[in-house]
């Protein structure tokens, strides 16, 4: 491995003063918008923030810049641009507490590493339980985090009460019987993390290629050789695709299945208020997430459209049991309003574990089945897909969520082991 | 200041009823009728909101839900309510609005000082610094900076109603189009239904003095409620929007019940009711909205929407100004000098930025003597807190001059409502003559109509609705109808509107397209030049039209100059789609009445009352509201636990089972259905025998334990966990019904139609023989795991003896309203002799003293039969059932897997907390979780901490020492089998 | 919010049923091989475009039937009985 390429850095309030001075007309464009060529050394398929990722890290941590990025539409414009934008790695297996934590820790450097402001919110995720059953469960859950050496901190209800003041903790249909709090998560500007991955991978030489659809693969001997695009035949014997609810659709075109189911996750958001809730709440038993945003919207998400779509668009009742939850825990927020609401295309894979590594095609890599988790998983999402391209082997920390789990029954299965879904 | 003492003649407003309400502490008059907006309009207050990031003021812009500026927080306490249009919301007697996002005052705000930064913070400023140390210094401040208003900190003390409601045509919006459309289909008998969101119909008919048939066209409206009052298939729903258009021609509304009475409402009347709307066709008859137009320091406070300005006039009786000044690129905002004019009110002049001017409105308004300066732009505006003048130039250049006037009356043209069509999945066409997004292809029962489709003039609207109505009735397969003919309009002909889509060769920075997000053309411009070039990109890098107007008056303004920006024609940049809602929606109205104790239901046992009498400590699990313990004066839970323990190993002890799942599976193959659903062999049991099995899904994991007894050959009944009866159950069908559809089998889930009571402990046989006729209970006629079936006070009454306590059991089940009848005869006959109600803690904590499995709490989601010890029960069954093939997977059967055992603390009297893990060590010294504590209790039989797991190969390492480390605590424990209680079973056979 | 038509009840709202996801997925015997086991509990087809599903009536009659739905354009194509065969489909519109 080589010592990583530094990003330059145009980014700073020095450089704000200089610019406001000039009335802001020298800015350097985010990233560069080449024509694709004919040929490269590994070509990303997919901008969301795990492609984007993939093609900052093959360049900078693994030297390879003869890369392309292709995305269909615009970057970040899939479910990294339309989820709540949650971080944290308090998960109950090993498997996954390392993946996760990995990505938290990249996290935590990358505002520095990419110079953009990512705008990292680690205001704290409390994970509520509200019966006696989610007690245990979250205990050994909790307990389970701190075995891996992440802090979380167990809190019973009075104490949930004083960290989330507009909580309604104990007059619930579902009173709060404790939580675990896990300090380090929060929330991360989600567009940010693409463009600054998309910023950092242009100057290091990969080219993105926006509005450029991938129609097919040329695939000889089991081994891929090129990639057919809206926009030409691109020559390359290696491909990482990173395109969530999508991945089904790509893995038909080179000829093999995935174990996914493509629904739709929906998200709200209220108008903007002034700051009333400072942490990430998630409750298990009434199913659903809030967090303030930056800018003063509540950010609100719960269950998926539990059936297949490629809609992009939620529909009413998952809706409707949503904000119910929602108020459920919140019922101060009733008379707020719902700003927007939306629905991404995401990939559930059968234990809501991701896909991570080689495909049954030589030279072709994926990354995907992260479902409702995605956005988290993104820095390490890139880099181990990065360094499997790079080394043409699983990264050990991507092991375990190989393609061939589920012909050996040898599953991740979070909502199974938590007792409670993920 | 203060002018239109009284209103204009005319007025929609009940001058006879003077209104009093308050706006930032200080007190005002309005008129019945009025808004908020006209009400403080027509008392001179100019300053009505601050803008989001640089706090400069902003006045009233816009007469309806576009309004950017005019948001304010309405009353106080638990009724309060950030971020209210003041368009919108109707005057009553005492309401109580402030401004927002200001310190102290809208009127005098100290952030206002932020202005003086304002190219420090151009677009996205916030991704390029405040990044060293790190972001978390910075966003304190920034986000007491952000937000608008502020939310409610008490519960709400109004609430919401939820209404279906199925219709063959609905019509969304009553303006002249939809007016139109309804009376064009009333006739046909279907049900329609005209939904409109003012507080009376008529839409733009309301705001401009149009005429029909040569009468005022309010009187047309009238006219026409009266007619459509007359057909009983027509319902018109007022003061509701259409707030979104879901799949399968679904659409949501709100219905605002009494936001118009304030706090006072009555109380037994829900604030807003959420109305789910089923429609077979759909006509959306949404009307136009107005765009501004941008040039520098557009956002003055003064400046407004010309039809605005016509709003204000003609409804509500109210000049928005002394002295107006009009700017327009269209023909439409002349009607605003007109109106002004005719009414007396002095027009400075009208700009229009076409060089050849307006049309025939055009020559009324010289007519009037009113200047028009063709071909000009506005180039800035003055006036601190208020418009004072403005300054003109040609577009060819040459001298500047200076039109003083207090309001600015603008036009951009107009921008059809296309959100519901767009949210239906129908396409947008960008329209050359409107220079806007019109309809296009619709996919699903819908068609716009009017202004909505691109028909921005009365006879549009009144022929376009007619003949949308006709399509859509012929879509249903009325085909007769053609459409009516409508009385006669006159429209002036006008000239083609001319695109000025901002201001050129002035500076960018002070045009502003999004009033709410503070984003100027200098932003988008920004954008482009970082190469944000996609509209997507634009609006996020920009936040333009993300706030809670959602773009309403800038998207199209931001679009144009995007596309100036980047050297495309506007329908190459494309629009963003538009999501719901069209209006933001209250979250209650969303929730309606499902939250609170209506959330979940609350299942209750026939004997929940008793429980109560008997000072049971209620809990629920998993659904069911159930005895925790029952306390005795003085007690905890921890010691009437104990103490309901001691009952039960040495005393008679009753316990309410009636949660317990029961299913009943009848027909010819229910044993060979039942062969294949449990992993243990069902053949064989004989009729009255009763057998403890598992259930697994199809990856081997077990989901669900319980007694099964064979009551007939066939006919079985299934007991399932509590709270599991239903999903069985439905698993069960599911089998039936797509796998195994040949099988003569039905399923009854009857787990609610009886009560069980469980008795145990010694005597309990000679206390129920007495009560049970028909049953020998002598205990070599009836040992454990049979089955009887009796009578108690004549009702049936099904007896089984199985245990979870360890103890010889019998539990009863009889009719659920026998329930309490039998828990009482139980009770009665029992008192003498000490008998004692114990709860599920009790229970929870008696069964792990006999290691008896508890599924969901010993096993999670990865527990195959194989890790709880059922390998050779497994191995002596030939023929297939659920999950069998997966129990000879590689990951099934390999080492190290977290299998079912015992494990007790080294010290007696230390607690083993539940979910503790089992510690493993790596090789390189980092630990791991080899398993975990899943039960853990005191038991006061043994006198000692006990408790069972789920260990990386536990059984195998028995007697082994280990570390256990959860909840703050790090212990030895020892690792065994699951029995700590009477091995042998003598307790259950007693 | 889709409109389903159960075979027994006529036209409901979605939230009275649930998805039981692709039909028409044959079980294998205990003498399959671990890949075809694993295909069978986990492979699925994840069309964007025309999904034969499987579908129960939950809040209602509770039977099961099946649906041939658009995933794109959610527009319903079909119904049909559980163990019918696959009915001739009208195009798919995506």
């Amino acid at each position: 491995m080589v010592t990583p390429l530094p990003v330059t850095r145009t980014h700073s309030a020095l450089q704000l003063l200089k610019h406001a001075i000039g009335g802001h007309r020298n800015w350097p464009q985010y990233w560069r918008s080449p024509e694709p060529k004919a040929a490269y050394d590994v070509v990303i398929i997919g901008g969301g923030g795990h492609g984007l990722a993939t093609a900052y890290y093959l360049a900078s941590k693994h030297g390879i810049r003869n890369v392309a990025l292709l995305e269909k539409g615009w970057l970040g414009g899939g479910n990294t641009g339309r989820n709540t934008t949650i971080v944290r790695s308090n998960y109950f297996y090993p498997q996954s507490t390392d993946l996760y934590d990995h990505s938290l820790r990249l996290y935590e450097g990358l505002s520095h590493e990419l110079n953009i402001n990512l705008m990292l919110s680690q205001m704290g995720i409390l994970t509520l339980a509200n019966s006696r059953h989610d007690v245990e469960m979250l205990q050994r859950w909790s307990n389970a985090i701190q075995v891996q050496g992440i802090a979380c901190e167990w809190l019973e209800p009075e104490q949930v009460q004083a960290e989330v003041p507009a909580l309604d903790v104990f007059g619930m249909r579902y009173p709060v019987k404790g939580a675990f709090m896990q300090r380090r998560g929060g929330t991360a500007r989600h567009d940010a993390v693409a463009w600054g991955y998309a910023r950092g991978a242009s100057q290091l030489g990969v080219d993105i290629i926006q509005n450029c659809e991938v129609t097919g693969f040329d695939i000889s001997d089991n081994r891929v050789r090129a990639v057919h695009t809206s926009r030409g035949t691109i020559r390359t014997d290696k491909v990482g695709i990173a395109v969530a609810g999508h991945s089904t659709v790509l893995a038909e075109k080179a000829g093999f299945t995935l174990p996914l189911s493509s629904m739709t996750l929906q998200a709200y958001v209220s108008e903007p208020v002034k700051p009333a809730l400072d942490r990430v709440i998630n409750s298990p038993m009434v199913h659903a997430y809030i967090s303030q945003s930056d800018r003063g919207e509540m950010v609100m998400g719960a269950g998926a459209d539990a059936y297949y779509s490629y809609g992009q668009r939620g529909n009413l009742p998952t809706l409707e049991d949503g904000v119910r939850s929602i108020l459920e825990m919140f019922p101060r927020f009733s008379r707020l309003k719902m700003m927007r609401q939306w629905g991404g295309v995401v990939d559930i894979s059968p234990d809501t574990s991701p896909i991570i590594g080689k495909t049954p095609v030589t030279g072709m890599y994926l990354n995907c089945g992260w479902g409702t988790g995605g956005f988290k998983a993104i820095p390490a999402g890139g880099d181990l897909l990065a360094a499997t391209i790079a080394n043409d082997k699983p990264h050990p920390l991507a092991e375990p969520f190989c393609l061939d789990r589920f012909r050996t029954g040898r599953l991740v299965d979070e909502g199974a082991a938590a007792g409670v879904s993920h | 200041m203060s002018m239109n003492k009284d209103r204009l003649p005319g007025a929609r407003v009940d001058t006879s009823s003077p209104v009093s309400f308050f706006f930032d502490g200080k007190p005002y008059r309005g008129y019945a009728g009025d808004t908020l907006a006209s009400a403080l309009l027509a008392n001179g207050v100019r300053v009505l909101g601050r803008g989001f990031k640089l706090h400069r003021p902003r006045g009233l812009m816009a007469a309806g839900k576009e309004e950017p500026n005019a948001l304010v927080q309405l009353e106080e306490g638990a009724f309060t309510e950030p971020n209210v249009r003041a368009t919108l919301q109707p005057l009553y007697q005492g309401l109580r609005a402030r401004g927002q996002n200001a310190w102290p005052s809208v009127g005098f705000d100290l952030f206002g000082i932020l202005g003086l930064f304002k190219p420090l913070f151009p677009a996205s400023f916030y991704y390029k610094t405040m990044m060293w140390p790190s972001w978390h210094w910075y966003e304190w401040a920034v986000r007491r900076l952000a937000g608008l208003g502020k939310a409610p900190r008490e519960r709400d003390p109004q609430h919401y109603h939820r209404q279906n409601l199925h219709c063959d045509l609905l019509i969304v919006g009553a303006g002249p189009a939809g007016l139109a459309a309804t009376l064009q289909a009333a006739p046909s008998g279907k049900r329609i239904v005209l939904i409109d969101e003012q507080e009376e119909p008529g839409g733009s008919l309301l705001a401009e003095r149009e005429s029909i048939d040569g009468k005022p066209a309010i009187e047309w409206v009238s006219a026409t409620l009266a007619t459509l009052a007359s057909h009983a298939n027509v319902q018109i729903l007022r003061r509701t929007t259409v707030t979104g258009y879901y799949d399968h021609d679904v659409l949501a509304a709100v219905e605002r019940v009494t936001t118009h009475m304030g706090p006072s409402a009555p109380a037994h009347l829900p604030r807003e009711r959420w109305w789910r709307i089923r429609a077979r066709q759909v006509v959306l008859a949404t009307g136009a909205m107005e765009r501004p137009l941008v040039f520098p320091c557009n956002d003055r406070p003064g400046v407004m929407l010309a039809s605005a300005v016509r709003h204000y006039l003609n409804r509500y009786g109210v000049a928005a100004g002394r002295r107006t000044a009009v700017f327009t690129c269209n023909d439409s905002a002349y009607l605003t000098a007109i109106d002004l004019a005719e009414r007396g009110f002095s027009v400075a002049a009208v700009v229009d930025t076409r060089e050849g001017g307006a049309g025939e409105l055009g020559d009324r308004v010289r007519a009037l003597g009113i200047p028009v300066h063709a071909g000009h732009r506005v180039l800035g505006t003055r006036g601190r807190k208020g418009l004072r003048s403005v300054r003109i130039a040609p577009h060819a250049g040459g001298s500047e001059s200076s039109i003083a006037c207090d309001v600015l009356a603008v036009s951009g043209g107009w921008s059809p409502v296309v959100h519901l069509f767009s949210q239906s999945g129908g396409s947008l066409r960008f329209d050359e003559t409107l220079q806007a997004f019109v309809p296009g292809m619709s996919v699903q029962q819908v068609r716009a109509a009017g202004a909505a489709a691109g028909l921005l003039d009365l006879r549009g609207a009144l022929n376009g609705g007619a003949e949308a109505a006709v399509s859509a009735l012929h879509a249903m397969g009325i085909d007769a109808a053609s459409a009516l003919a409508q009385p006669a309009v006159s429209v002036p002909a006008a000239k083609a509107l001319e695109p000025f889509w901002f201001t050129p060769g002035v500076p960018p920075e002070y045009q502003w397209l999004d009033f709410q997000y503070d984003v100027t053309v200098a932003d988008i411009a920004l954008a482009a030049r970082e190469n944000f070039v996609s509209v997507e990109h634009v609006k996020r890098y920009t936040t333009n039209g993300m706030s809670v107007d959602q773009g309403k008056t800038s998207n199209v303004n931001a679009l144009a100059v995007l596309a100036d920006r980047t050297s495309r024609a506007i329908p190459e940049v494309g629009t963003t789609r538009f999501r719901p809602p069209y209006h933001p929606v209250t979250l209650g109205t969303i929730a309606g009445r499902g939250i609170g104790d209506r959330y979940a239901p609350r299942l209750e046992s026939p004997i929940h009352e008793r429980h109560l009498e008997l000072g049971a400590e209620m809990d629920d699990y998993g659904g069911w509201q159930r005895p925790a313990c029952y306390l005795k004066p003085g007690e905890d839970e921890h010691q009437a636990t104990r103490r309901e323990m001691h009952a039960v190993r040495n005393g008679l002890a009753l316990f309410d089972g009636s949660p317990l799942g029961k299913i009943e599976v009848r027909g010819p193959d229910a044993a060979e259905f039942l062969e294949r659903v449990y992993i243990n062999s069902i053949r064989n049991l004989a009729p009255g025998r009763a057998r403890y099995g598992l259930m697994l899904n199809e990856l081997g994991i077990v989901i669900d334990d319980g007694v099964l007894v064979r009551l007939a050959d066939d006919h079985f009944l299934v007991h399932t966990t509590s709270g599991g009866a239903g999903r069985i159950f439905l698993m069960l069908e599911e089998w039936l019904q797509c796998e195994w559809t040949t099988l003569r089998v039905r399923c009854t889930n009857v787990t609610t139609q009886w009560a069980t009571v469980t008795l145990s402990g010694r005597g309990a046989r000679d206390l129920l023989a007495p009560m049970i006729q028909g049953i020998d209970f002598s205990r070599d006629a009836f040992p454990h795991m049979h089955f009887r079936t009796g009578s108690f006070g004549g009702a049936p009454v099904r007896v089984l003896r199985a245990s979870f306590t360890g103890e010889g059991s019998y539990e009863i089940s009889v009719p659920a309203n026998r329930g309490l009848a039998l828990w009482d005869a139980v009770y009665a006959a029992g008192e003498a002799r000490g008998i004692a109600a114990f709860g599920l803690e009790a229970l929870l904590m008696l069964r792990v003293e006999k290691g008896y499995l508890h599924v969901g709490a010993d096993t999670d989601g990865t527990t195959n039969p194989l890790d709880l010890g059922w390998g050779p029960v497994i191995a002596k069954k030939q023929s297939d059932f659920i999950g069998r093939r997966s129990l000879s997977q590689p990951e099934a059967v390999r080492e190290g897997r977290f299998r079912f055992c015992g494990i007790e603390p080294l010290d007696p009297s230390k607690a083993l907390p539940i979910g503790a893990h089992v510690l493993d060590s790596l090789p390189d010294g980092r630990r791991r979780s080899g398993g975990y504590v899943t039960s853990s209790c005191f038991s006061p039989t043994l006198g000692c901490w006990i408790g069972l797991g789920i260990v990386r190969d536990g059984p195998d390492r028995d007697g082994e020492t280990v570390t256990v480390a959860g909840n703050g605590i790090e212990m030895q424990a020892r690792l065994r089998g699951t029995v700590y209680l009477d091995p042998e079973g003598e307790r259950l056979h007693a | 919010m889709l409109q389903i038509d159960c075979p027994w009840c006529g036209r409901r709202d979605e939230d009275e049923f649930n998805c039981g996801g692709q039909s028409h997925i044959q079980r294998p015997g205990l003498d399959c091989s671990d890949a075809e086991w694993g295909d069978y509990l986990f492979a699925r087809i994840n069309p964007k475009g025309v999904s034969l599903e499987r579908w129960r009536h939950t809040h209602g009659c509770r039977q099961w039937f099946n649906l041939a739905r658009d995933t794109v354009s959610h527009r319903i194509l079909a119904v049909y009985g559980m163990t019918d065969p696959v009915p001739a489909l009208p195009e798919a519109r995506s």
